[in-house]
């Protein structure tokens, strides 16, 4: 097997290098620059109204808003951790805002924008970094699924539901999300394996925040990470991931062709993550303060901020209207937190399986039974 | 050479010296290098050993362990980080398909020295898949073996025998206990890995534990001396191969034997500690063996692991019922 070298840019592998580390993105989606000026693509056109324009600039700013609330409250210590979309935000609506009535988004636990897009209740996404729930909302009833901690397992789900609604005969689609880190994972590889095979109407949206925890990408790949779904047999993109308008045109576009039943898609959304990987992490003991500096010249809000104005779609009371509904948000957010009750500690014992098993019913009752020796004393 | 040093430092320098003394030990892991790892367990060994010897790998479980066997079977003694618990099992199959069997199917050929570190159990306030304990699942697995230390003195030696042994060994460290502190004599001798340890000498009940639950254990000692109940406290520290040898001197001499694990008590390590104590005690047990454990339930959301973890209350529970039959 040879490589074509006029295909493959290989990136050099310096991990731990001084970054950012690759190179001008050749391929790039584009449709609004960094400056705020919007730019024709080729192949990706998009055609927005003031309105949608001004929803999805509401829609990052809330997101933004419950973020960084949620650090907050991380910090003050109401919630065990939070795993921050800070850099991601126009990728999260850009992609969730693609998805139609029908399509089912297979999330990994960073995707507070696309839950945002999905109608999830944020106080239900914080009930899980709280600690008071292992899942947190109604997948069914949201078409998003539950996070997925364990890295690139959700992949496969997606592959699977797609292939459910490949033999349904429904015209929907499966919305896959990883991130760069993810793609080394066996299962990631055996998911595209499977789309590929069986031309399931599954979009893989890889989100490159450029680390997984502290490993830079080049410990994952070597390849641009749009180029691997090449080596799968389905069309890989890669979308400039702070473009909010590129994010939403590409994954429409790639979302479409798998209803039609033209198979997979890998997206990759080149972007940043801008805080830590979780409240937990320490990003200053492996990257550099600049390398930050460099991205927030490419910050997702600022640039639709920046057209909004220019273009007079949107004035300062509107600004000011969007800065007052994230105030109440983040009200919302925060009292919602602090007032969350703690389950029970029965709810352990619930859904275990369909119905409960003798055994565990008994070990519950034990369970009750000992709790209740407590009462009254001074434990 | 006496210095206090928690659990997470002295493994770190338990590493360290393993390195220093064997050119051939290799470090793989997520994060563990620039970052020294998400628990600091590896902290600043990349720097001192470079990027051949402390490697950060790629995000694969199963590759960290499959390419551990080949790097082994080329003379490497890989002492591989699984990041949590819940983590290794898309590495299971390389552990209990390949990396367990490899000795005996090439009949002693190919030595398998690989060291598999698991940051394990809960009481950490995490999020699911960070507070498991598999532990079971590895006990159950022929050709591997499992030990679980408790404090910084049995890390620090614990790892350093662990690198030297010829078999692959399931290493856990006990991840809330990472800040537990004490002497470490690193001019000492260290006793054997493979055995277990009297931790506290008692005549009323036996209580075995390990990991985090020997801390546990000796606090529920501690506390039921205050009644007037005396409990020998029993760390097992190897739990494949069990060494049970001093838990039966025991509990001839007590009657009563209370087993602590945080993994689900259904098939834990518990039953099989039972059915032995059982069988080798029988007529000198005055009650039957019980267990405390995790209730057969998934790990719950972490404002429950307080009711879902065994304590000090839940130990003495199981104590005078051992003491009430
Ligand atoms: C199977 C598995 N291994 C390790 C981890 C620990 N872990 C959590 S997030 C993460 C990095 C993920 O990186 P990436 O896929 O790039 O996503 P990002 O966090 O950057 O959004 C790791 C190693 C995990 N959750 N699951
Ligand atoms: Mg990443």
């Amino acid at each position: 097997m040879s490589v074509s070298s006029a295909t493959t840019e290989v990136v050099d592998p310096v991990p731990g290098a001084a970054a950012p580390h690759l190179p001008e993105q050749p391929d790039l989606v584009q449709l609004l620059t960094p400056e705020g000026e919007r730019v024709e693509h080729p192949d990706y056109s998009i055609d927005v109204s003031a309105e949608e324009l001004r929803d999805l600039y509401r829609d990052l700013v809330l997101v933004r808003r419950w973020d960084v609330e949620a650090t907050a409250l991380q910090r003050q210590g109401e919630l065990g951790i939070w795993a921050s979309l800070l850099g991601q935000e126009a990728a999260q609506i850009g992609a969730g805002r693609a998805l139609q009535d029908g399509d089912v988004a297979f999330p990994t636990y960073r995707e507070h924008g696309v839950a945002w897009t999905r109608g999830v209740d944020p106080l239900h996404v914080i009930s899980l970094f709280r600690g008071v729930d292992n899942g947190g909302w109604d997948p069914v009833a949201t078409a998003f699924n539950l996070y997925t901690v364990v890295i690139g397992a959700q992949c496969l789900h997606a592959t699977g539901y797609a292939m459910g609604l490949q033999r349904d005969g429904a015209e929907h689609a499966a919305l896959a999300f990883l991130g760069d880190g993810a793609t080394s994972q066996g299962e990631v590889n055996e998911a595209m394996i499977w789309a590929a095979s069986f031309s399931a109407p599954v979009v893989f949206f890889c989100q490159n925040n450029q680390y997984a925890i502290s490993v830079p990408l080049e410990r994952q790949t070597r390849v641009p990470l749009y180029q691997r779904a090449a080596g799968f047999g389905f069309p890989g993109v890669r979308v400039d991931g702070n473009d909010v308008l590129a994010v939403l045109a590409v994954t429409r576009a790639a979302l479409a062709a798998a209803r039609e039943g033209q198979g997979p898609t890998f997206i990759e959304a080149f972007t940043y993550r801008m805080g830590a990987h979780t409240t937990s992490d320490d990003p200053t003991r492996y990257r550099l303060a600049s390398e930050l500096e460099e991205w927030k010249l490419r910050d997702p809000i600022a640039r639709v901020k920046a057209h909004l104005s220019r273009s007079g779609v949107a004035d300062a009371a509107f600004f000011d209207s969007v800065e007052a509904e994230a105030d109440e948000l983040a009200k919302r957010i925060r009292t919602g937190t602090v007032e969350m009750p703690d389950p029970p500690g029965t709810a352990m014992f619930d859904q275990v399986y369909a119905e409960q098993t003798p055994p565990l019913a008994a070990q519950q009752a034990q369970f009750e039974a000992y709790q209740a020796s407590f009462e009254g004393s001074e434990h | 050479m006496a210095e206090t040093l928690t659990i997470g430092k002295a493994l770190n320098l338990g590493l360290r010296r393993a390195m220093e003394d064997d050119a051939k030990v290799v470090l793989m892991g997520e994060d563990i290098g620039r970052l020294g790892g998400v628990f600091r367990i590896t902290d600043g060994l990349q720097k001192d050993f470079g990027e051949d010897r402390v490697v950060d790998t790629p995000l694969a479980e199963a590759g960290i362990l499959g390419t551990a066997v080949g790097l082994a079977m080329r003379g490497y003694r890989p002492v591989c980080e699984i990041q949590f618990d819940g983590f290794v099992f898309p590495a299971y199959n390389q552990i209990v398909t390949q990396v367990a069997k490899i000795h005996a199917r090439s009949r002693g050929r190919l030595a398998m020295p690989i060291v598999i570190r698991i940051p394990f159990g809960g009481g950490i306030g995490a999020v699911e898949h960070h507070s498991e304990s598999p532990e079971a699942y590895f006990a159950h697995t022929p050709g591997l073996k499992v030990v679980a230390v408790s404090n910084p003195i049995d890390a620090y030696w614990g790892i350093q025998q662990a690198i030297a042994s010829p078999d692959p060994i399931v290493f856990l460290e006990p991840k809330r206990r990472y800040w537990e502190k004490a002497e470490v004599d690193t001019g000492a001798t260290p006793g054997p890995l493979f055995a277990s340890r009297v931790v506290r000498g008692g005549d009323d009940v036996t209580v075995l534990a390990y990991g985090p639950m020997v801390k546990t254990a000796l606090q529920a000692a501690e506390a039921a001396a205050e009644e007037g109940r005396s409990l020998e406290v029993v760390d097992l520290r190897t739990i494949s191969p069990l060494d049970l040898d001093l838990v039966f001197d025991s509990v001839r001499r007590t009657g009563r034997c209370v087993v602590v694990h945080e993994a689900p008590v259904t098939l834990g390590l518990g039953a099989e500690i039972a059915a032995r104590v059982t069988e080798t005690c029988f007529h000198s047990l005055e009650a039957p063996v019980l267990r405390v454990g995790g209730y057969d339930t998934p790990y719950p959301p972490s404002k429950l692991e307080e009711e879902y973890l065994p304590d000090l209350d839940r130990v003495l529970d199981a104590v005078d019922r051992a003491m009430g039959f």
